[in-house]
């Protein structure tokens, strides 16, 4: 599997060549899924910058054969039109991407069989999925644009959903961010008839899937600029992240997608990759088990170190490596069901939500880097991601989840596991809590709710149990945090 | 001199340069070396060593000696005229035809109606130059993942317009002074006035009117150029809707501005325009930006340039009416269908470019005089540049360069046009060609070219019955190019491949315009595949991205020069 397809423009040398084989042995599920020879052929990176490509056109169509070399579709990055070409002799058994849809970097685009006769088995094998572009994006990260409104860094500013509160509330999507439909006369606009956007704006809207006829321009006579559509992606994209969350949501939805009321809108490329993934998940038989941390110390650390430019996210990830340490089978996971992987590195995700999804960064190593480089290193990752620009080793390498949600006042909540890693850890908001201390009296202390899901192949009660007493340990007495 | 040198523009190439060395006081002697070198090689260096000595005193008699006696601007040699050769315009086809001129014993006069060094000095490439330089800096330094693939990290970035405009216009002033120095050096006598034809060979020039003086001449070249184009139903009032004669001066930076034309103007301005902030709209007349280009150079320059920025664009349409902006209103501009002419809606912004051409400056020229029309304002010539009069006959002593005659539009091609008629004046056939004469947009990348585009080749190819290959490298595999991080870019080479002669080389990548030398010269003095192929570049540079590319080639006949002058080691 290693090496599904090249293209003839990247020297032969072009790590983007390799991650079909990254992506594979992380998460061997989907594999398992594939019965046979039946092979995923997959967006190819054609440069570095390249974090998803448009098919422009397939020179081959279904049911043909294929020869080692042959070009099979044309793929448009962001830089030009390149051929891509099959790596192995076969049978393109099924195309999912049509043309002039675009897909992440990395998403299967077609399938090619072995033989004929197992073209059939291709084909079942994607109606059995329930969408129709089935993309495996693990963690999908189709367009990572964080906007800067929900996902700047500090306390609770990392608005981590976790994979399940987006796909849960996927179906609530049609009622939201339709705010300001028919809200907007545009002063620049002849009575409304036309909308007056700046290229980037118009640029920007197409890429959130915004319709610009809806929106309130700030600019110059009405204009709607840049910032506008990004305002409203964010605004639709927090309110598609929940209707609970809604009331959360600081700024006024100032418009957002023209939505069809009772219409059925087939998934996106970023849907069915969530929708996959969550299915997928339901073959890990799962456990939960919460724990409440008293927060006062950690809190009063991040006081004191937060004119270093430590961030809350940092602080969580390193005690959680912290514990990690310690606790290595917590660190592990089951990529075939037969086998425990003890992972060499500490690798602790942040979920970070997006337009229409979510990201999440990985920091590497979060128990060897110190918390002052760690915070640096987490500000780079969230600018990066907005940019767009992280690569795939920043997103895909997390060994270990974090997702809070505690800056909505969530105060507790469930995540679901993501394929291929053994747990995922759900924080919740921090609060001044009434308790009683041993000796006797009453008292108020900041507390936290954290739930961890986890695989139960591989981590057992009582390792997540002794896993959370350590992390409390760490968290109520915090100086080993800035060693 | 080492100003001149670094600023990337086609009129630094050909005579910048040399006016730097002007200085130094021979420039042509270096710049014909190669081709005259049995007669100059001594001379030069000797000239230069001496020059050299007296750099600081460099209006010595002792160094007006050296010069004089290796070229002066001689004396009228027979006929009774007032002058060997009258130019009218001292742009930078003027100016190349000037300082050739001396050098072939003329005595030469230059009459300049506004400015010396015309419009590629003052209002066109040369000030274009140090914007692109600027803004080229200013996107690189914006441009995070780029610094970071570097190791570099760069706090927030950012510009002061006026320190931006004023390189410009600093940059400007010093080669227009460089201009003028190397002609005045040379002795050529600038004469200030617009100048009228009133005869064969006899002119007038001065402010209009009765003071006017009344000069002979042997022989006289036209070389007026060309202003912005503004077709009509544009209003530009200098402010919200400009041409590049202002849009030079860097005013202001709009928040939004439209481009009507996508040609080198209008490229190189959106590329000015969207480092420093502005988003950009084109308004294109034809069905695809960038006409002109060959065709994949345009797919992947709009790949490159135009998608990933702060750009959209209209294709198809003119802009029929533009108003400028006022009374807090935005400037408007309305658009029809190119073939149809049916309303295509309107376009409101900050500010419109018209980019739209250039129109050949030849009013007031007193063509009427010798019975020359011209047609749609370029005067008709043939191809030595001779003028053509009414009834297809030529004007003796009569000859017509640059943008004025509209032949090739750029700097340098005036200024070897201008080269082409001394020759022919001074008593040796000569014929310019054109398909030999590089072109290039000074975006970052930057596009070149030379020589016919591949539907252009292909065309030709069909009439003439010949095959066409095409061969292409990218900067992607060249060494120097990825060390720049910059291994975006293409280069391709049209070709013969029965006779491995080179149709047209076009490239887009990191300094392509220094790059489409090579293939040029190849060109120029008819060097084949099969033998450029041989010829050695240094490792690692950009240039190896050419090396490659004739390597590549696939060339029916092996190569044709002999080993001339082994030279063992």
């Amino acid at each position: 599997m290693s090496h599904l397809l090249h293209t003839t423009f990247v020297p032969a040398t072009s790590p983007s060549l390799r991650r079909p084989l990254t992506r594979t042995t992380h998460y061997p599920t989907r594999t398992l899924q594939i019965q046979s020879k039946i092979r995923e052929i997959f967006m190819p990176a054609l440069s570095s910058t390249m974090t998803e490509g448009k098919i422009v056109s397939w020179i081959k169509s279904e049911g043909d054969k294929l020869s080692k070399g042959d070009s099979v579709v044309v793929v448009e990055s962001d830089k030009a039109d390149m051929d891509v070409e099959s790596f192995y002799d076969g049978y393109l058994a099924a195309i999912m991407v049509d043309e002039g849809l675009s897909v992440p970097v990395g998403a299967p685009i077609a399938l090619l069989a072995e033989s004929e006769e197992e073209i059939a088995a291709a084909l079942a094998q994607i109606s059995s999925s329930s969408s129709a572009a089935p993309a495996p994006a693990p963690i999908p990260a189709p367009a990572p644009s964080p906007d800067s409104s929900t996902s700047n860094d500090g306390p609770g500013a990392i608005t981590g959903v976790s994979s399940a509160s987006v796909s849960e509330n996927v179906s609530s999507r049609s009622s939201v961010a339709n705010g300001a439909m028919g809200s907007s006369v545009h002063p620049a606009s002849e009575g409304g008839n036309r909308v007056v956007a700046s290229p980037y704006a118009k640029k920007l809207a197409k890429e959130f899937g915004l319709d610009l006829r809806g929106l309130v321009g700030s600019g110059p006579n009405g204009r709607v600029v840049a910032k506008d559509v990004e305002a409203a992606a964010a605004a639709a994209k927090v309110s598609a992240s929940g209707s609970a969350l809604a009331s959360e949501v600081t700024k006024p939805s100032g418009g957002g997608t023209a939505v069809d009321l009772g219409s059925v809108v087939p998934f996106t490329t970023m849907q069915s990759a969530v929708t996959r993934n969550m299915v997928e998940s339901l073959s890990v038989p799962t456990f939960r088990v919460g724990y409440t941390i008293t927060t006062d110390a950690l809190d009063a650390l991040y006081k004191k170190i937060k004119s270093k430019g430590v961030t809350m996210t940092a602080m969580l990830a390193k005690a959680t490596a912290l514990a990690l340490v310690k606790h290595p089978v917590v660190n592990s996971s089951c990529r075939d069901g037969k086998s425990f992987t003890h992972n060499s590195n500490i690798n602790i995700a942040v979920a970070v939500a997006i337009d229409g999804g979510l990201i999440t960064p990985v920091l590497q190593d979060a128990d060897k880097i110190d918390i002052y480089s760690l915070s640096r290193k987490w500000k780079e990752l969230v600018d990066k991601a907005r940019a767009k620009q992280l690569q795939p080793q920043e997103y895909n390498t997390g060994t270990f989840t974090l997702s809070n949600l505690g800056m909505f006042g969530v105060d507790r909540f469930d995540a679901i596991l993501p394929p291929g890693t053994g747990a995922i850890m759900a924080v919740g908001a921090s609060q001044p809590t009434l308790v009683g201390t041993k000796d006797g009296r009453i008292g108020l202390k900041n507390q936290m709710q954290v739930n961890i899901t986890a695989d139960h192949r591989v981590i057992y009660g009582a390792d997540l149990a002794a896993f959370l007493q350590t992390l409390a340990k760490i968290i109520e007495d915090p100086k080993d945090l800035t060693l | 001199m080492s100003l001149s040198l670094s600023s990337p523009s086609p009129i630094t190439r050909s005579d910048c340069t040399a006016v730097a060395n002007a200085y130094l006081c021979t420039p042509r002697s270096l710049r014909f070396c190669g081709l005259r070198r049995e007669v100059f090689e001594s001379k030069s260096l000797n000239s230069l060593s001496v020059s050299t000595r007296l750099v600081p005193c460099p209006r010595d008699s002792s160094f007006k000696k050296v010069c004089a006696a290796l070229q002066s601007n001689g004396t009228p040699y027979k006929g009774g005229f007032d002058y060997d050769l009258v130019i009218i315009g001292a742009g930078v086809g003027g100016h190349g035809a000037a300082l050739h001129a001396v050098e072939k014993g003329l005595k030469t006069a230059i009459l300049e109606g506004d400015v010396v060094g015309g419009t590629c000095v003052n209002r066109g490439c040369v000030p274009s130059k140090a914007l692109l330089a600027a803004s080229g800096r200013m996107r690189e330094l914006q441009n995070e993942h780029h610094m970071k693939s570097f190791g570099l990290q760069v706090a927030a970035a950012g510009y002061d317009r006026q320190g931006v405009a004023d390189h410009a216009n600093n940059l400007a002033s010093k080669i227009r002074s460089n201009l003028t120095n190397s002609m005045k050096a040379l002795g050529v006598d600038i004469l200030t006035g617009t100048g009228t034809i009133l005869g064969p060979q006899k002119l007038k020039y001065g402010k209009g009117g009765s003071g006017d003086t009344i000069i002979t001449a042997k022989d006289i070249i036209i070389a007026t150029g060309s202003v912005p184009l503004v077709p009509k139903g544009i209003e530009v009032d200098g402010k919200s809707v400009i041409t590049s004669d202002h849009a030079l001066k860097l005013e202001f930076v709009p928040e939004w501005i439209a481009i009507v034309g996508s040609g080198y103007i209008g490229l190189e301005f959106s590329d000015v325009y969207t480092a420093l902030g502005s988003e950009v709209t084109f308004i294109e007349a034809l069905d695809q930006l960038m006409p002109g280009f060959d065709p994949e150079i345009g797919k992947l320059a709009q790949r490159v340039l135009i998608n990933p920025r702060k750009i959209d664009y209209h294709t198809g349409v003119f802009a029929s009416k533009i108003t400028p902006a006022k009374d807090g209103k935005p400037v408007i501009i309305e658009l029809i269908d190119a073939k149809t002419k049916e309303p295509k809606g309107t376009v409101e912004v900050d500010a419109a470019l018209i980019a739209t051409g250039r129109a050949p400056f030849t009013q007031g020229l007193g063509l009427e005089n010798i019975n020359v029309q011209t047609q749609r304002g370029f005067v008709p010539v043939d191809e030595r540049m001779r003028v053509i009069d009414a009834n297809g006959k030529l004007v003796p002593h009569l000859f017509c360069i640059g943008d004025a005659n509209g032949k090739m539009m750029l700097a340098h091609a005036a200024s070897a046009q201008g080269i082409s008629v001394v020759e022919q004046v001074s008593g040796k056939d000569h014929v310019l060609n054109h398909l030999s004469i590089p072109a290039a947009c000074f975006t970052h990348p930057e596009i070149s070219m030379v020589g016919l585009t591949e539907p252009q080749a292909r065309e030709k190819a069909e009439k003439e019955g010949f095959e066409v290959s095409i061969t292409k490298t990218s900067f992607k595999a060249n060494t120097k190019a990825l060390a720049e991080n910059e291994g975006e870019g293409l280069a391709k080479l049209i070709y013969r491949p029965d006779t491995g002669e080179i149709l047209g080389v076009h490239i887009f990548g990191l300094h392509a315009a220094d790059l489409i030398h090579e293939a040029s010269n190849a060109i120029a003095m008819g060097t084949h595949i099969q033998d450029i192929k041989y010829a050695v570049h240094a490792h690692p540079t950009l240039s190896e991205v050419l090396d490659e590319l004739f390597k590549s080639a696939k060339v029916k006949v092996n190569s044709s020069s002999p080993v001339v002058h082994p030279v063992a080691v």
